[in-house]
């Protein structure tokens, strides 16, 4: 394009606001981080020091991440929510895949829509609404039969379902747009090579979807850990991590052992999503 | 022994309809064992269906399929012993050269020891002996078209259907190809069947060659029938390049009939085979361009030969193959293959020329209402 | 069993996973929070059916007005999205070398996965009156005395732009890495200056980005709890905090769910009106990111 001073000067300015933005985007990121290093009892300057005792020491005050109960319980919970949803919603997105890009039926694009809602309607809906119906199911049972179900009151069970209902719209996406990239012949031709149709999927088309679902399933874990709005409805006495860390920060006060956890998962996450890329750039990404 | 196991593959009568639409209508076909048979038509013509019946992804509507004497329109096409390779050639990215081969003898439940033995002779066959550990991304266009071929033969099919594989070379690498897999046919001995738009892969590669146009047949032969002895205008026109003349018959005498064009061009011809026009009909004229001489005079032509006399509007070099463009006095203009050496012989554009060509190498058939 | 029959079975079984969950975890509860929002409670244990608590709603002006502000504060922070993101997803589609621009890329990538919690713990480190930024100002001398920089609205505003501009960012760079670098230079070509090509070219073309980018944003910003409450206080009156205070403090589930049912009505409303307004559809956009 027109090169000349003006130009030039606009290109500083855009260089110097792009990276502005960079530093803004990471500011919080790294102060977060950061103080999970201080060796102070409040998460603020000034720098007392470099330690790693918000990580592994087991005596109060400094009791480190890895000693404390809570914080590890939540860990726990969240892991089991969190591979619970991904299983479940790379299973449903794999069936929706095959459903909306090799089927046709009718009011087919009426019912892809419907597919894509459940990730604009906001969490804090789909978790009040969730917790309604199983909690009216629950009383009516209870009040008629006096049968209790104890899984229709909140606790895990519900969790992973609200993270679920708006979870698999995005594991949908991803292993469609991967299954609209197979070329049919392939399983026409190892038909014609013998194979049966259940060997033709084992064989050829889910290793061909195989990076989308673990791409999915890991961004499907990633959101379901870090969740929040739809949690907070449906959470029993089994509190995840993000809820047990809320509590602190709200009724506690915050220490730099907060800082650690989100240090670590920071870290987690991210390699997570960069497994994701990875997994995505495979030699067979066509 | 029954007699119909001398041709691997056999249809009758076969026809397939998409709701309304009638891709495929009527064929039957023999093909002897052995042989390489092509399919050469215009794209949406109904040979791809045709094929997919014959591989069992389609159904027929009517007719039936037999491989090797033995009706197939109930087996399923994983238990065909009829082998594709695909016009993409759908070789599987996610395995590499020795499972792609591998892939069907294990389907079939073969042996580890007998999978080896196996892929590493075909591999020999097809003069890749080394390329088994490979990614299929790392092979040239070439060599993937022989594995896809390999991945066939590897399990000894009755009929190999190829679907026009060829499509996606460049033009250097499409001619050597032909050549290829000419070879190929001839050492595996199997029956190709080879399904092209191209009518010059169907004449260099086919001991028989079957013309198809809109669901149906129109001739089945050798290239040599085909090209010398049309059936029907369509192949005619289709196969090999030909001079066309639409015009009306203004004698019908014995084997000769005077044709007038619609811009006044006088002509003489003889009857395309199975045909008979009479005065008053509406024919169309073919003749190829390499039976039209290109002369500046002199020497009288053959008495009964047509001649005329025209303008040489541009020249179309291209080595062996070079042609003229010559415009007659009616305004028409004539396509005719010329010699060019370099010398002073040649023509040159403006000159004038007269064409000469037996009325033999012009033939008539009725105009076809459809174009 | 017929070819055909096997087909229809097949078809169903496919079907079934998609309309068990749609059915149970999506059409379903939203019917019963309907319901729940049309029950009226006139005595302990004793209900009616009416629209009690919508009426409630429209009699208490914090409730419509907490509605307004969570609206009108989510489109400025929608805005403020498109117009901050917008130059930065141009420079990474568009402007960066290519190797930059996948590194620039996974940077706007690794904040999505960090959960809103650890942002805004973030911020309030930074912001709050013992935080970083006022001991800094401090020691270089621009301030006497600690300053608070939480609990007000523009800190709320950046807070919540922070949280959700990366998935502005994201829907516009996959558009705009689409458009052929042809169509810009043509647009010069032809005569036009920086600013036409903009408005003529650039913009119309990235369209469906802008809006699926818009669509997420505002849904996600006017659905948000935890940025707004750690950042603004517990005085920040969010709508979603409303309808968490009548779910879980109040145990007022009746009117909860209505509340739960006017915000979606009302987000619902913004976004289709914006789909009108830019004569987008919902499938056009959302889907294709």
């Amino acid at each position: 394009m027109m090169k000349n001073g003006n130009n030039w000067a606009f290109l500083i300015g855009y260089r110097v606001y792009v990276l502005a933005f960079f530093i803004f985007l990471a500011a919080p990121l790294v102060s977060a981080g950061t103080f999970a290093f201080n060796d102070s009892l409040f998460p603020a300057l000034p720098w007392q020091g470099f330690t790693l005792n918000w990580f592994f020491n087991d005596t109060e005050p400094q009791l480190g991440m890895f000693h404390d109960r809570r914080l590890l319980r939540g860990l726990y919970y969240s892991f089991i929510i969190a591979c619970a949803v991904a299983a479940l919603s790379v299973a449903a997105g794999t069936c929706n895949a095959f459903l909306f890009v090799r089927r046709e039926f009718p009011a087919k694009n009426f019912f892809y829509i419907v597919m894509i809602v459940p990730l604009v309607i906001p969490g804090v809906i789909l978790g009040i609404s969730i917790l309604v119906l199983a909690s009216t199911v629950a009383n009516g049972l209870e009040d008629r039969y006096g049968i209790e179900l104890e899984f229709l009151r909140p606790g895990i069970l519900l969790v992973v379902l609200g993270q679920f209902s708006f979870v698999t719209t995005i594991t949908s996406l991803v292993i469609i747009a991967r299954l609209k990239k197979f070329d049919a012949a392939m399983e026409e031709a190892a038909l014609n090579l013998g194979a049966s149709r259940a060997r033709v999927l084992t064989t050829i088309t889910l290793p061909f979807l195989r990076p989308a679902m673990i791409a999915g399933g890991i961004v499907a874990f990633l959101v379901s850990f870090e969740n929040f709005n739809t949690t907070l409805f449906l959470v029993g006495s089994e509190a995840p991590l993000t809820i047990t860390m809320f509590d602190r920060m709200a009724k506690v006060g915050s220490t730099p052992v907060l800082n650690a956890v989100s240090f670590f998962l920071m870290v987690g996450s991210g390699l997570l999503a960069l497994l994701s890329i990875l997994v995505q750039r495979d030699k067979s990404g066509g | 022994m029954n007699a119909s196991h001398d041709y691997d593959l056999e249809c009758t009568g076969v026809s397939k309809n998409f709701g309304r639409l009638r891709a495929v209508d009527e064929v039957s076909f023999k093909i002897p064992s052995g042989s390489f048979f092509s399919i050469l038509g215009p794209s949406g013509c109904g040979k791809t269906t045709l094929m997919r019946m014959i591989a069992g992804f389609e159904d027929p509507t009517a007719g039936d399929v037999k491989i090797k004497g033995t009706s197939v329109l109930n087996t399923p096409p994983n238990k065909r012993n009829v082998k594709m390779v695909f016009q993409h050639l759908a070789l599987f990215p996610m395995m590499n050269v020795y499972e792609n081969i591998a892939y069907g003898l294990r389907c079939n439940g073969a042996g580890k020891a007998e999978i080896e033995q196996k892929v590493k002779r075909v591999l020999e066959r097809i003069a890749l002996p080394d390329v088994g550990e490979r990614e299929i991304h790392q092979l040239s266009g070439g060599q993937k078209q022989r594995i896809a071929i390999a991945r066939c033969m590897v399990l000894d099919p009755d009929v190999l259907l190829l679907d026009e594989p060829l499509g996606a070379l460049d033009l250097k690498l499409r001619e050597a190809m032909k050549i290829e897999l000419k070879l190929l046919q001839h050492q595996f001995n199997t029956t190709f069947v080879y399904i092209t738009h191209d009518q010059s892969e169907a004449l260099v590669m086919s001991d028989n060659v079957a013309v198809m146009n809109h669901g149906k047949f129109e001739q089945i032969g050798s290239p040599q029938q085909l090209y010398h002895n049309p059936a029907s205008a369509f192949v005619a026109g289709f196969v090999g390049d030909a001079n066309r003349w639409k015009g009306r018959v203004l004698e019908a005498a014995g084997g000769g009939i005077r044709v007038e064009t619609a811009a006044g061009l006088g002509l003489v011809g003889t009857a395309g085979s199975g045909q008979s026009p009479q005065t008053g009909d509406t024919v169309e004229v073919f003749v190829r361009p390499e039976f039209i001489r290109t002369g500046k005079g002199g020497a009288a032509p053959a008495a009964n030969h047509n001649h005329l006399e025209g303008v040489v509007d541009s020249l179309l070099f291209n080595g062996a193959n070079s042609r003229v463009l010559v415009r007659t006095g009616s305004g028409e203009l004539i396509e005719a293959d010329v010699t060019l050496t370099g010398g002073a012989d040649d023509v040159q554009p403006g000159e004038t020329v007269i064409l000469t060509w037996s009325p033999d190498q012009a033939l008539c058939f009725a105009a076809r209402a459809d174009r | 069993m017929s070819q055909s029959d096997i087909k229809r079975l097949s078809l169903i079984l496919l079907f079934m996973p998609f309309a068990l969950w749609i059915l149970l975890l999506i059409v379903l509860p939203h019917i019963g929070m309907g319901v729940l929002a049309l029950r009226e409670k006139v005595a302990p244990r004793v209900y009616e059916f009416g629209f009690g608590n919508f009426i409630e709603f429209l009699q208490e002006p914090i409730y419509w007005n907490t509605l307004l502000r969570t609206g009108s504060m989510s489109l400025l922070v929608t805005a403020l999205a498109l117009l901050a993101g917008f130059p930065i997803a141009y420079y990474i589609a568009k402007v960066a070398g290519w190797r930059t621009r996948g590194a620039l890329f996974l940077l706007c990538l690794v904040p999505l996965w960090v959960s809103d919690l650890i942002r805004a713990f973030g911020w309030i480190l930074l912001l709050r009156e013992t935080g970083v930024v006022s001991s800094m100002l401090q020691t270089i001398g621009l301030l006497n005395a600690p300053v608070e920089l939480l609990y007000n609205d523009v800190t709320v505003v950046i807070g919540l732009v922070y949280t959700v501009i990366l998935f502005m960012i994201v829907p516009l760079v996959s558009t705009l890495d689409g458009m052929d670098d042809a169509m810009i230079e043509a647009g010069y070509n032809l005569g036009g200056n920086g600013w036409t090509v903009l408005r003529r070219i650039i913009i119309p073309y990235a369209m469906p980005g802008i809006v699926s980018g818009c669509i997420i944003v505002f849904m996600l910003t006017a659905g948000s709890y935890l940025t707004p409450i750690l950042l603004g206080g517990k005085n920040s009156s969010w709508f979603t905090e409303t309808i968490y205070e009548q779910f879980i403090t109040r145990y007022n589930w009746e009117s909860g769910a209505a509340f739960g049912f006017l915000l979606l009505a009302f987000t619902s409303f913004v976004v289709w009106l914006g789909l009108k307004l830019s004569r987008q559809t919902l499938a056009g956009t959302i889907a294709r990111s």
